[in-house]
């Protein structure tokens, strides 16, 4: 048991640590993904949500492991998606800045999807 | 140790690389997608891990196994379900939600333990015992907290710091009564002593939430995530999973770091948050407004200053995200860039309601990121700029910030007074949640433009077409 809680105690000490190596060079603007990121990776808990429901053995206890499997899996399965859903977005980030230019929307309002070629800003769309 | 340990605890600490590398790689918006992936792997290994531990102990009677499978279908399908639908100005709130759910899942892994051992003949160990008191006073102070948090925004709840007479009173007795039970059950196990701090805990949540205004509940917001990533490596000491232990210290590290991050950038401390609370009148007496005219413009007269402007900053707050105004914000910045007017987007840390949020909603409407700048690099841009045109921002404006003695003193602002003029877009001339006139809006360079974000927007795209097409 000692020994046990030895490891434990050291696995979360270097855990915490690693946590704040990873994290302090995230830059603001990927703040809202990261803390959706972080949200979705304590969904973790639904491991531990499945270990009491193995074990349970009353009523009780069997409430309170399908409560718990049922916060956990909405927090994991949630978390992970919305989480893509947000980093979506950013995939025209990934455009060079030399060919930096202005969004094309069409004059109907409705934005592009996909490689539309941008217009110049010389361009005389209307 | 048997094999199946060995084998078990490696896919544990396989998993937790898939984590750690997950995070590292959501450094650059480049690698963030491949970062979640690699995450999202990490989380279906320790889950598939966890599913062949549970197979393999071989002792799961029937209905064990319908509680189990039952309650994560269900759980995963409502998860699914609100993450799809979700609108991206909804954000904050639903991650809130899965904060809220996520430490009372582990709250409750804690409680289960504690009642189940409590009946057996084996009894406690002292060490199991501290470790579920933390695990359940975290994850229910979480719960409750969290849910008043995303209630708050919603707007379900009143955003506006809420206090009642003797709240404090009530706040404090709830976290004596937390504390207390829990050293009185290291000594004496006891049940019913574990409802009592339960019931305690989560009325702490609470009232530790509701006085706080809305402007910085992304802080708390930030705060209550590290408090669950925290409950979460409780509950791994509970049931002795690495798996818990090493991914709620990953986010109970992240999370503070994170909190620490925007508190910052507000310029406050997370004593102050938690126990001065942002508006309450307690900050310092009430600041009259400077008073003054108001000039208001109209659609055409504001078009016009646009299309003829070399340089345009556009300052997006609250008020676009809330209008979900990004995709006519983004239509009208590609007009006037096509007119040849320099455009480009302030934003400030907090703009929104998260750090980041505003970048999340513009890239959601196509706009180049590049145009997208950062306070400190867009605020000595303002001098230059002809027209600033603000969208539903507020406290993130005003001047007031710059002298001491009143609620947003200190809090760094865009200095969108040194522009050569400035529209405000907005829908009447109600406070921000610092609960104070916004001085910028009686500047005479200022024009206030009395509407919706998404009508105006839509109105001065329209007016800059016809008028100089």
């Amino acid at each position: 048991m000692t020994t046990e809680l030895l490891t434990d105690i050291t696995i979360f000490i270097l855990a915490i640590l690693v946590g704040f190596e990873v994290i302090s060079k995230v830059p603001a603007t990927l703040h809202t993904p990261l803390m959706s990121a972080a949200n979705s990776i304590h969904g973790i808990v639904l491991a531990g949500a499945m270990l009491i429901a193995v074990v349970a053995d009353n009523p009780l206890g069997y409430i309170l492991a399908f409560i718990a499997c049922a916060f956990a899996a909405a927090n994991v399965v949630g978390g992970y998606v919305v989480t893509g859903r947000m980093l979506k977005m950013f995939k025209r980030s990934r455009t060079p800045v030399a060919a930096a230019s202005p969004a094309a929307v069409s004059p109907n309002g409705h934005a592009p999807n996909g490689h539309t070629p941008a217009t110049s800003k010389t361009g005389s769309q209307s | 140790m048997s094999a199946w340990s060995w084998v078990t605890q490696l896919l544990y600490v396989a998993a937790a690389v898939g984590f750690v590398l997950g995070l590292h790689l959501m450094n650059s918006p480049a690698t963030a997608r491949r970062g979640n992936q690699v995450s999202t792997g990490g989380m279906i290994l320790a889950i598939a891990t966890t599913f062949a531990l549970v197979v393999h102990s071989g002792t799961v009677k029937p209905i064990g196994w319908a509680v189990m499978i039952a309650g994560t279908l269900i759980g995963a399908g409502a998860g699914l379900y609100m993450a799809r639908t979700v609108e991206m100005t909804a954000m904050p709130q639903l991650v809130s939600l899965f904060n809220a759910v996520g430490g009372g899942a582990a709250a409750l892994v804690a409680i289960n333990d504690y009642v189940r051992l409590a009946g057996a003949t084996t009894g406690l160990s002292e060490t199991v015992t501290i470790f579920t008191i933390l695990d359940v006073l975290i994850g229910a102070v979480t719960f409750s907290g969290s849910i008043i948090a995303s209630g708050k925004l919603q707007g379900l709840i009143n955003s506006a710091p809420l206090t009642f007479p003797g709240s404090r009173i009530v706040n404090t007795v709830a976290a004596l009564v937390a504390v207390g039970g829990g050293i009185y059950m290291i000594v004496t196990p006891s049940v019913p002593v574990l409802i009592v701090i339960i019931l305690a805990a989560l009325a702490f949540g609470v009232t530790m939430v509701l006085p706080i205004g809305g402007a910085d509940m992304p802080v708390v917001i930030s705060l209550l995530n590290a408090f669950t990533g925290t409950a979460v490596a409780m509950a791994g000491f509970v049931i002795g999973n690495w798996a818990l232990i090493i991914a709620g210290a990953l986010v109970g590290a992240s999370g503070s770091i994170l909190t620490k991050l925007m508190a910052d950038a507000m310029n406050r401390s997370l004593a102050n948050i938690m126990i001065g609370g942002f508006g309450t009148g307690d900050s310092g007496p009430a600041v009259e407004g400077p008073g003054g005219d108001v000039r208001s413009i109209q659609a055409d007269d504001a078009a016009i200053q646009l299309a003829y402007a070399q340089k345009v900053i556009i300052v997006p707050g609250y008020g676009l995200a809330a209008a979900q105004a990004q995709h006519q914000c983004a239509e009208l910045a590609a007009l006037l860039e096509e007119r040849g007017v320099e455009v480009s987007y302030a934003i400030h840390p907090v703009a929104g309601r998260m750090p980041g949020h505003m970048n999340v909603l513009l890239a959601e409407a196509n706009v180049p990121y590049p145009q997208l700048k950062e306070m400190d690099e867009i605020n000595p841009e303002f001098p230059r700029a002809d027209v600033a045109l603000v969208i539903g921002a507020n406290d993130v404006t005003n001047p007031a910030a710059r002298r001491p003695g009143n609620p947003v003193s200190g809090m760094p602002i865009l200095d969108v007074d040194h522009a050569k003029s400035i529209i405000v877009i907005k829908r009447s001339m109600g406070h921000g949640y610092a609960g104070i006139d916004n001085e910028l809006y009686y500047n005479p360079k200022t024009s206030m433009f009395f509407a919706d974000g998404k009508t105006a927007l839509t109105e001065l795209t329209a007016a800059v077409k016809t008028l100089v097409g």
